[in-house]
């Protein structure tokens, strides 16, 4: 019924009476158990008979697959399933299964109820709420505190991080705001055509990118480019014991990790903001130059839509977002649990967590400018 | 008998409610060698993260030169880390700074040392734990041991009277394992800084503990304390004796 060569594994099945016999011969490994584990079991699950003997007698070769083939079949079959003729080597292997002896797999979790999950929900949202709550109470502290001893800041990190979150950034940030300028002022030029407004494109580009677009894409950017390697870095660190290491220091992570990420984040927004904005408005001028405009008209309408206040209301935007970012990005750090997974997870939060509130701060900013009429 | 240096009352450690060590005393002299054994998962690390002010106790209290880390502010918690240095499993030294600037780290921080000071002082430990030539180095650029020496240098910055180290020898080869087991040694003899060593490498423990304490985790609790080859010997525990003895479970 079954046939083998050296390199392969086989069964015959043979049927006496009530009982079934498996005759299993060839080489059992990982690569040829497997077309042998689906007959075998199938066979045993169409049949009446009982399995009584498993005959490995020319069996030439057994591995560990191999082993749990014959384990699970005489696990199926029963005790009394008689493992006939097995090479003493592989023997050896077998009888670290004792028949009997393999304790049931822990019963799989019942699945929470629903309020259980809401329970748990709130509750994860609290604990994170009273998080961040003392992260804040803390940076506040070490903010202060290094107020009044500016010696006490690691200048020489908030040196480095400026300079990985904000010169290294400076091209991706060209090329997003020229693109932006430039799409915006093809998007907004096929509608003013049609009211013979075309001129009016440097307008609107000028005042969306530095008013709204500008602090968001950059604070984007900054969230993705920065707020998570801020979160992988220090989440690799807590990882590595690094902030234990801090701590039984008695050094404070929140002054000496978070503080310089913060405070670079805070001074790079509003700077990588003011460049975006210029970047975009040249993506502008391009396409508005290709309609045939002169740059001296082009530069007298962004001159006249664009006022001081309106500048300073997309800088403070800038300011706030930075602090979001950096803010977040660091606490997500600091509460990595443990193992490379972790990290991830802290990096993904970081960045869901700081788009999140950006556009949401930016949502409150946009209410108070109203109220303020500005 | 001097003082304790260490002294650890009806100290209980539990997470989320489950007792991973269930009150246990013991005390350290001042200038042992004193080391936290036991098999995998027997809480060794959660006593030193407790020892070092890491963690809580869930109940009773531990204290470092009769003042308790777990309750003290401000200060006087500065005070106690200040008489301790710790090394970490994997080293932990800060990947951005070089080895120089992992050890001047705390002497920065802590003292008006002028920077020169500082430098000459860092160097000097580093070349304690036989790094010298390699202070420019940064942590990803050396061995597995060299980092666990570099470890124990930024840990005696300040000449803490405490040196916790968890697992020194994990990951290392014999010859460097016997190599920091000899520092260990120099260091206790020489400069008479008490160690607390969380370990399960018999190797190691035979070469420097002075005493020992064996954590169990099915009671949770210490079963045997004494000298290593006293206990290989004399204990009336089988599973001491297996252990020391490095026999399975079923010999």
């Amino acid at each position: 019924m079954g046939v083998s060569d050296s390199m392969s594994a086989g069964m015959d099945v043979q049927e006496q009476g009530d009982a079934l016999h498996f005759v299993l011969h060839g080489r059992l490994d990982a690569e040829t158990t497997g077309a042998l584990w689906r007959r075998a079991f199938k066979t045993l699950d169409g049949s009446r008979r009982r399995l009584r003997v498993l005959d490995a007698t020319a069996v030439d070769y057994c591995d560990g697959a191999g082993i749990g083939l014959l384990v699970e079949l005489r696990r199926r079959a029963g005790a009394e399933v008689e493992i006939r003729g097995l090479a003493p080597q592989f023997r050896t292997l077998l009888d670290l299964f004792p028949p009997g002896g393999a304790e049931p797999l822990a019963p799989t979790p019942e699945k929470p109820s629903l309020a259980d999950e809401t329970g748990r929900a709130t509750l994860a949202i609290l604990r994170d709420l009273r998080h961040q709550t003392a992260f804040i109470g803390e940076l506040l502290s070490a903010a202060g505190r290094a107020l009044w001893r500016p010696g006490e800041i690691r200048w020489s990190d908030a040196l480095r991080v400026a300079e990985e979150a904000g010169v290294n950034a400076l091209p991706i940030i060209s090329l997003m705001g020229f693109l932006i300028g430039l799409i915006l002022a093809f998007q907004s030029a096929s509608q003013l055509k049609i009211v013979g407004a075309e001129v009016f494109v440097s307008d609107l580009v000028a005042v969306s990118v530095v008013r709204e677009l500008g602090p968001l894409m950059t604070a984007i950017l900054l969230a993705g480019r920065s707020g998570s390697a801020f979160a992988a870095e220090l989440g690799t660190m807590k990882v590595n014991e690094e902030v234990d290491a801090l701590v039984t220091m008695g050094l404070a992570p929140v002054r000496f990790l978070v503080l310089p990420r913060v405070l670079a984040g805070v001074l790079l927004a509003p700077l990588l903001t003011v460049y975006f904005d210029l970047v975009a408005v040249i993506g502008a001028a391009v396409v508005v130059a290709s309609f045939g405009h002169s740059m001296v008209t082009f530069a007298h309408h962004v001159q006249n839509a664009l006022s001081v206040t309106i500048f300073v209301s997309g800088t403070v935007k800038a300011l706030a977002f930075g602090l979001i970012i950096s803010g977040v990005g660091c606490q997500r750090g600091l509460e990595t649990g443990t193992g490379a997974v972790a990290v991830g997870v802290s990096t993904t939060r970081s960045v869901v967590a700081g788009i999140l509130l950006t556009i949401l701060v930016d949502g409150v900013f946009a209410g108070v400018y109203y109220a303020l009429g500005i | 008998m001097a003082d304790p240096i260490i002294r650890v009352e009806g100290f209980t450690a539990a997470y989320d409610g489950q007792v991973i060590i269930d009150d246990i005393t013991f005390e350290v002299q001042p200038g042992e060698v004193f080391v936290i054994l036991g098999g995998s998962g027997c809480g060794k690390s959660t006593l030193l993260k407790h020892l070092i002010g890491l963690y809580a106790p869930a109940q009773g209290r531990i204290l470092i030169e009769g003042r308790d880390l777990a309750t003290a502010e401000g200060d006087d918690r500065l005070a106690i880390l200040k008489r301790i240095g710790v090394m970490y499993q994997m080293g932990a030294l800060f990947g951005s700074m070089t080895l120089l600037e992992n050890v001047r780290l705390p002497l920065e921080e802590y003292t008006d040392l002028p920077k020169d000071a500082t430098e000459a002082i860092a160097r000097m430990k580093l070349q304690l734990v036989a790094l010298r030539g390699f202070e420019q180095h940064m942590p990803s650029e050396i061995s597995g041991g060299m980092k666990k020496r570099a470890a124990i240098a930024r840990a005696m910055a300040l000449d803490p009277r405490i040196l916790f180290l968890d697992e020194p020898s994990a990951g290392l080869d014999p010859i460097t394992s016997a190599e920091l087991d000899q520092l260990i040694l120099k260091l206790a003899r020489g400069l008479g800084i008490t160690f607390v060593v969380v370990t399960h490498e018999l190797a190691s423990i035979y070469a420097i503990a002075d005493r020992v304490i064996m954590l169990d985790k099915r009671v949770k609790k210490i079963v045997a304390t004494g000298k290593p080859a006293e206990l290989r010997d004399g204990s009336t525990n089988p599973w001491v004796r297996q252990f020391f003895n490095r026999q399975a479970e079923s010999a």
